[in-house]
């Protein structure tokens, strides 16, 4: 204390800050090293992942189709000529196929040969027939050239994941099957051309017909009433508990429960909508509705807790003023604290919307793990959703399934990305300078 | 008939005060703010509170509005009058009450909107003006009033938090006016501003002071005396003294106040 009080002091202090300096300087850059590294390791990660799923799943966007020279002979489609839509859609066209491969490959005379040959096309060739002929029967009677679907294992070996070198007993296509292909090859009549099919159809057992919209328009309407039915409730109760809740024993309550509530493991929430959903209202099993519900009272305190987070980050001073020229209590929290605190909602909101999106355990419970083919048209209709449809497609054995798991991840991921992308375009309408 | 009588001049030709408080004590929990202040506040004056920090001088200007209301712990005890009538009497509405009685902070808080909205937001909640062309002549008024037009009047449309702190000040002080208040309060208005800003607020308050009653908080004793007709010292949550400023600053009766505006202590 003495020594401070002297007269050199002054000079000393400075001299002990200067010779601390190098080391706090080297600290900070230490700091900024180990930050750097951080974020390094983190986005090398990201685009391992990312390289990862792209080289497996885009293969998936590309589906292998044979061109066949289809006779539409009206005694084997309408022997009778009627045109009657029924006749049109019961008749044999998977025939039509087959009859079209053997004029190609009339050597295939044994019945094995035949069908190893059939097996070339997937069995969804017959149905593209329909559709075809079911939109424009005056079809019937002409003869065209089709682009359809290849098998699964034949668009295997064109996209080169069957090894040819192995003994034929080890791979899913024999030598013949091998020989056939090659010669369409040859006369240009088997190509790969972009999968509308993927995007536009439901599950399926065989790979080469199987889509994700299906799982698209189930998660839609999922996150649909999930929002609708976490953020207005989620906002509201924020907004009491932030503005209007007196601070009690009953508050500090409903606080602590929606913070645990938090932290409950996400397939609890499966089992109570089961029990009341389901079991209790009788809602429909598998249906977005309830799976958004359920997804709902995941979401909920996400959304309250950074709701109210939001809420207290405006300044009380803002509050004073209105108060001050004589707002109500619903008008300052309306014209001023809400319109503040909205961006930091809408954060809250959209973390909580994501992780809702790539839930599936919860969704498990209430039976939205189901094969469905067909594309839901609402929010009651039996539907999957996109995670519980990557989860199916990994599980299933055959290998084209593969790629279509990581093309399903690319598509979930897409999705997120757009929401996202309306998230920030909202936050930018909300975000006022201070 | 008791509040009747206080509004009416009594015989010596005195006006009856704006504002009557007598017995106000105010806990925040169980610590007391206040202790059975009992002070008359004239019509058309300035009143300046004075006092240490920490002696209930916010506290004090908060109970006149209301505005302790929403400080969850805070009661007020005590007979509050404005113009007779008890202002926490349950017939009162809060809402009604703070449109006549506006408050100016010690920190500028302009909402974060343009400079216009900000004036225009009191007379829009109240529904003051019935069209578009009244309410911008009530906040161009407000703003000329506030000694804030001339700065201002090209960007009406810019954000309110793009002014200096001084017009900032003014800003809000407009906005108060524009409410058309009979009573402003202030809370250290200008503490967080340079002298020339300082003066101007003055000035403008004295201006005020013919068709408003106002009521502030210093720290500054030359701005009490500048500006205030009346003067209160508060010490320690009691009233110690009040009179003309000129009494309390030449010839103060207690000894607590002579040792505060003789910067004794503070
Ligand atoms: N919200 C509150 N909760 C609890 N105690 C409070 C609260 N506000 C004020 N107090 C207490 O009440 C007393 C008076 O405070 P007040 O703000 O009225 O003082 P002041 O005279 O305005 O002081 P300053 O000049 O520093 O602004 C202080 O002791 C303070 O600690
Ligand atoms: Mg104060």
């Amino acid at each position: 204390m003495t020594d401070l009080a002297s007269n050199s002091a002054p000079r000393q202090t400075t001299e002990r800050i200067a010779a601390s300096l190098p080391r706090r300087y080297a600290r900070d850059s230490r700091f900024r090293y180990y930050g750097l590294v951080a974020i390094g390791l983190a986005l090398a990660f990201l685009v391992l992942l990312f390289v990862s799923i792209v080289s497996k799943g885009y293969s998936a966007f590309f589906q292998t189709e044979i061109r066949l020279l289809i006779e539409f002979d009206e005694d084997r489609l309408d022997p009778n000529g009627t045109r009657d839509p029924s006749v049109l859609a019961g008749a044999d066209y998977g025939g039509l196929v087959k009859s079209s491969l053997r004029g190609l490959f009339p050597e295939a005379e044994s019945r094995r040969d035949r069908k190893s040959l059939n097996r070339l096309m997937s069995s969804g060739a017959g149905f593209v027939l329909r559709d075809m002929v079911t939109n424009d029967p005056s079809l019937i009677g002409t003869a065209q050239e089709v682009w359809l679907p290849a098998a699964a294992d034949i668009d295997m070996l064109i996209k080169g994941f069957i090894d040819r070198s192995k003994p034929a007993s080890e791979r899913r296509v024999n030598d013949k099957q091998i020989a056939w292909v090659d010669a369409l090859q040859e006369r240009d009549a088997i190509e790969r051309h972009f999968n509308t099919r993927f995007f536009s159809a439901g599950d399926s057992r065989e790979p080469e017909l199987a889509g994700i919209w299906g799982a698209v328009v189930g998660s839609f309407y999922t996150l649909l009433v999930t929002i609708l039915l976490a953020f207005p409730l989620g906002v509201m109760t924020a907004i009491y508990l932030e503005e209007f809740a007196p601070t009690n024993r009953w508050t500090d309550l409903i606080e602590v429960n929606i913070n645990n509530l938090a932290a409950v493991p996400s397939i609890v929430f499966g089992l109570l909508g089961l029990a009341v959903f389901l079991n209790f209202f009788g809602l429909p099993r598998s249906a977005p509705l309830v799976g958004g519900m359920v997804l709902a009272l995941m979401t909920l305190p996400t959304i309250i807790i950074a709701g109210r987070a939001a809420l207290k980050a405006v300044p009380p001073s803002i509050r004073e003023a209105a108060l001050g020229v004589g707002a109500s209590r619903l008008q300052v929290v309306t014209h001023h604290v809400l319109p503040l605190a909205m961006p930091g909602i809408l954060t809250g909101a959209i973390i909580g919307t994501a992780q809702a999106l790539g839930e599936s355990a919860p969704l498990l419970m209430i039976g939205m793990v189901a094969f469905i083919v067909d594309v839901p048209t609402g929010p009651i209709d039996p539907a999957t959703v996109l995670p519980v449809q990557i989860y199916l497609w990994a599980d299933s054995p055959e290998r084209a399934f593969v790629e279509r798991t990581s093309a399903g991840i690319m598509v979930l991921i897409a999705f997120l990305v757009a929401m996202n992308l309306i998230a920030v375009v909202l936050r930018k309408k909300f975000e006022r300078r201070w | 008939m008791a509040a009747l009588e206080m509004t009416t001049p009594d015989a010596a030709g005195n006006r009856p005060p704006k504002f009557s408080t007598k017995n106000v004590n105010v806990f925040y929990g169980e610590k007391q703010a206040l202790f059975d202040v009992e002070l008359d506040i004239v019509e058309n004056q300035v009143t300046s509170l004075i006092g240490p920090s920490g002696c209930g001088k916010s506290t004090y200007l908060r109970c006149l509005n209301r505005m302790n209301d929403v400080v969850e712990e805070c009661r007020v005890d005590g007979s509050i009058l404005l113009d007779g009538h008890n202002i926490y009497d349950r017939s009162v509405d809060v809402v009604q009450l703070r449109a006549e009685v506006g408050m100016v902070f010690q920190k500028p808080n302009p909402f974060p909107k343009s400079i216009f909205d900000n004036v225009a937001y009191g007379p829009r909640i109240h529904g003051l003006t019935s069209n578009r062309a009244e309410l911008v002549e009530l906040v161009e008024s407000s703003l000329i009033r506030a000694g804030l037009y001339e700065e201002v009047k090209d960007r009406l449309d810019n954000p309110g938090t793009s002014l200096s702190g001084g017009q900032q000040q003014r800003l809000c002080i407009a906005r108060a006016i524009a409410v058309q208040p009979e009573v402003i309060l202030m809370d250290e208005p200008c503490s967080a501003l340079d002298p020339i800003a300082t003066a101007r607020i003055e000035e403008l308050i004295d201006e005020l002071r013919e068709n408003f009653t106002i009521i502030i908080v210093t720290h500054s004793m030359q701005q009490a005396a500048r500006v205030s007709q009346r003067t209160a010292f508060f010490h320690l949550g009691k009233l110690v003294e009040v009179g003309d400023t000129e009494m309390i600053f030449t010839t103060p009766q207690d000894q607590r106040t002579q040792d505060y505006i003789t910067g004794r202590f503070g």
